[in-house]
């Protein structure tokens, strides 16, 4: 029996390396060189034989990123260290995009095998997407549900094949202009996916995308357009992993959903990128009358996240939920949050977020909620819990609220503990060892997220963090 | 008094520091199977100090031995207790928000054993106690001490105290805050789990209960000693006239015996 002396948490994660950080050798059809101008853009876009108002998108965003500064809060220390002129803006595998799996390049295969890609598949899941650098190498979707006319592919071929509802919704969520990342984003946006659900169809079973980043110095721009018809359901999951290097890596997603009448979209997303991967995400939904749009969204990975799931509740009694865990360890900034703006009358929305930092690890809650004037009879709740573990852990919120009517009903809580001594001492008198007595107080602070996971991730997760906070390995 | 094999809990000359302050300054006790003790003491004077320093809480520095079935268990840490079947009943049970009482219970029995205990077998084992001291059956669900009453949080101590099956039982105050009814089932849990391989030493500054587990013996503790020891008797003399006549008999000033007297 262990004496129980290990009273030390070990790295979150600590043991990426081997489970996710390994890499194959880079064996691709095109890697374009570092950095970004016209030039590649150009490149990009003939590659993907697009036509040309998405062409002319692409450069007008060069522009516009250039031309943005910097966001001037967060992290801005963090962000300085960003150098764009060393990052590989478009790495294009070997083989073409499939959906058979044996057709998948040996090697790319053997890394989604080990990742668990192909057996989630099979056991719970309506449709797929592999994405690997900057292209979709496998793509899947139950024969049942493209009889019932629901769309679901990568954004590239969305395009190609879908080009009229591609051209009425890219974009219209999010502009181009909406911030530096955004710009970037449409400038080199390559895969991502493309979801369209007929109006009145219910996808009962998820949808997921993998993502995985492979070279160093990569930079992903996956772009994501999800539109559920009226009256129509769809839930869609992403996961994301990538090698561990010493220099640092770029994700940058835009991802837009449209929830029309009545329909109903949950997006959620495992964020369990290598602690060298810059995560600077872009997602926000539209929700019209009576729809409901939920994020739900876990962020494990990366050295710094920024991220901010919005919900514009555009229709009346349109409901937003935005359900968040992070987990910042050794070096890792979560800054992380939400963002309501509810601009029609008696919609409601709910906010909660929980963020466990461990050593000298900080995540941050930076919220929005925003009354317009004339919403009248909206309720939103605003809920934000941290949980600290050891003496430099750190925990910050920024919590705005703009309230532009009086007949409406806003709750906020914020909470900071301690993963206490005294509950530590509680558990150890029954028997736990302080390490599984620690990891049972941080399953049972992030349970209110696991809960809303399907089972299948919920396992998963546990098992993350019960890795993550285990004393010794083996 | 050491020289009986059966004593499943001894301490001796056990003292108590928080930083350079004695708590508890020199006390001896020993508890054999199917023994039931009462330590009475005013507030304040130093009951729980006692009783989490014996079970190893990390504010405490500890001097003197504490002796588990014969072993020495004042070195190893506050699980390593546990697992070798000492129990702390709590006086205020903590909280632990989104862990369900049935994962907690399955960890700690699984803890105990040295082993998981497989689910059907647990199962029956929690449903028994559970009928048994009466907690409703949806308690396995919700989560462990939070938004329990006072009441349901000492009946969850008793339950689990019943489901681990210690060798020796520690139970501080275990009888506050209870109203007449569950103060018989607590008391029913305590005679139950007296038995051939457990004693029970139930802490508190209430004679109430004693008239329910009728306890074989009372100390009386007072200044960080325990400075009277007699039969049941005891308890119902503390009853009736508190706690200041004994301070006064051993020369304490009454203000000395605890902070806060010995209101009940
Ligand atoms: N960790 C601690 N730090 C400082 N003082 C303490 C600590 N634990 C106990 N004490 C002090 O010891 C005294 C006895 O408290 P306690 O053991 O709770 O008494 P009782 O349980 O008999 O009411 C009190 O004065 C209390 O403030
Ligand atoms: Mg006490």
């Amino acid at each position: 029996m262990n004496t129980g002396t290990q009273q030390r948490l070990e790295d979150i994660n600590q043991n990426y390396a081997e489970r996710y950080g390994f890499h194959d050798p880079e064996d691709y059809f095109l890697k374009a060189p570092k950095g970004i101008d016209h030039e590649l853009v150009e490149m990009i876009s003939r590659k993907k034989n697009e036509p040309q108002w998405m062409s002319d998108l692409r450069h007008q965003a060069l522009d516009i990123f250039r031309a943005k500064p910097m966001p001037t809060w967060g992290d801005t220390a963090m962000l300085g260290e960003i150098d764009f002129d060393n990052i590989h803006y478009y790495i294009k595998p070997k083989g073409e995009q499939t959906s058979d799996w044996n057709e998948v390049p040996e090697q790319i295969k053997k890394t989604f095998d080990r990742l668990g890609i192909p057996e989630a598949e099979r056991k719970f899941l309506a449709g797929v997407t592999a994405q690997y650098e900057s292209e979709v190498v496998y793509h899947s979707i139950r024969a049942d549900l493209e009889k019932l006319g629901v769309l679901f592919m990568d954004m590239d071929s969305g395009l190609r094949e879908h080009p009229e509802i591609v051209r009425k919704y890219f974009g219209t969520v999010i502009p181009t202009r909406d911030n530096k990342f955004s710009a970037l984003n449409t400038a080199a946006w390559s895969g991502g996916s493309f979801i369209y659900v007929p109006k009145g169809v219910k996808v009962e079973v998820p949808l997921q995308a993998y993502f995985r980043i492979n070279a160093e110095n990569m930079g992903q721009f996956e772009r994501t357009l999800i539109i559920a018809d009226e009256g129509s359901s769809v839930h869609y999951i992403e996961g994301c992993t990538a090698p561990t290097y010493s220099s640092d890596s770029l994700h940058s997603a835009v991802v837009e959903l449209i929830a029309m009448k009545g329909a109903r979209i949950r997006y959620t997303t495992i964020q369990n990128w290598s602690t060298n991967v810059f995560n600077l995400v872009t997602k926000r939904a539209h929700a019209h009358q009576d729809a409901v749009v939920e994020w739900v969204d876990g962020n494990l990975g990366s050295k710094l996240t920024m991220k901010y799931p919005a919900i514009v509740l555009k229709g009346e009694r349109a409901h937003g939920e935005v359900l968040s865990i992070a987990f910042a360890g050794h070096g890792q900034h979560q800054d992380a949050g939400a963002k309501m703006i509810h601009a029609a009358p008696n919609t409601t929305s709910r906010i909660v977020s929980k963020s466990i930092s461990k050593d000298d690890g900080r995540s941050s809650y930076r919220g929005m909620v925003k009354i317009t004037k004339g919403a009248h009879g909206c309720k939103t709740s605003v809920e934000c819990d941290a949980l600290l573990i050891g003496e430099h852990a750190r925990s910050d919120t920024y919590p705005t609220m703009d309230v532009a009517e009086s007949d409406v009903s806003v709750e906020h809580e914020a909470r900071v503990s301690k993963v206490g001594e005294e509950q530590l001492f509680y558990l150890q008198c029954r028997g736990l060892d302080p390490d599984k007595a620690r990891l049972m107080i941080v399953n049972g602070f992030i349970e209110p997220f696991v809960k809303e996971l399907p089972m299948e991730y919920a396992v998963e997760l546990n098992r993350l963090i019960e890795l993550e906070m285990e004393g010794s390995v083996g | 008094m050491n020289s009986n094999g059966d004593a499943v809990f001894s301490c001796r000359d056990l003292r108590v520091f928080v930083g350079d302050k004695a708590i508890v300054k020199g006390v001896d006790l020993e508890v054999r199977a199917g023994e039931k003790h009462a330590l009475m003491g005013p507030n304040g004077s130093g009951k729980s100090t006692l009783a989490n320093a014996l079970m190893g809480h990390p504010s405490y520095r500890v001097e003197g031995e504490i002796r588990l079935g014969g072993e020495r268990i004042d070195h190893l840490p506050p699980h390593e207790r546990a697992r070798r079947g000492m129990f702390l009943g709590f006086q205020y049970p903590v909280a632990v928000p989104g862990v369900s009482v049935a994962n907690f219970l399955r960890a700690a029995v699984s803890a105990r054993r040295g082993a998981d205990v497989p689910v059907r077998e647990f199962r029956q084992q929690m449903q028994a106690a559970f009928a048994e001291l009466q907690v409703p059956k949806d308690f396995v669900s919700r989560y462990l001490n939070d938004g329990f009453s006072g009441g349901e949080k000492k009946r969850l101590e008793i339950l689990q105290m019943l489901m681990l099956a210690p060798t020796f039982a520690l139970l501080d105050e275990t009888d506050s805050g209870l109203d007449i009814d569950a103060l018989k089932v607590v008391a029913e849990g305590v005679n139950k789990a007296a038995g051939p391989a457990t004693g029970v030493l139930m802490v508190t500054h209430y004679q109430r209960i004693l008239n329910y587990m009728k306890p074989d013996r009372v100390h009386v503790f007072m200044g960080g000693r325990i400075v009277r020891a007699g039969g049941p008797e005891l308890a119902h003399e503390l009853e009736a006239r508190g706690y200041d006549w004994i301070a006064r008999e051993v020369g304490l000033e009454p203000a000395a015996a605890a902070a806060e007297g010995s209101r009940t």
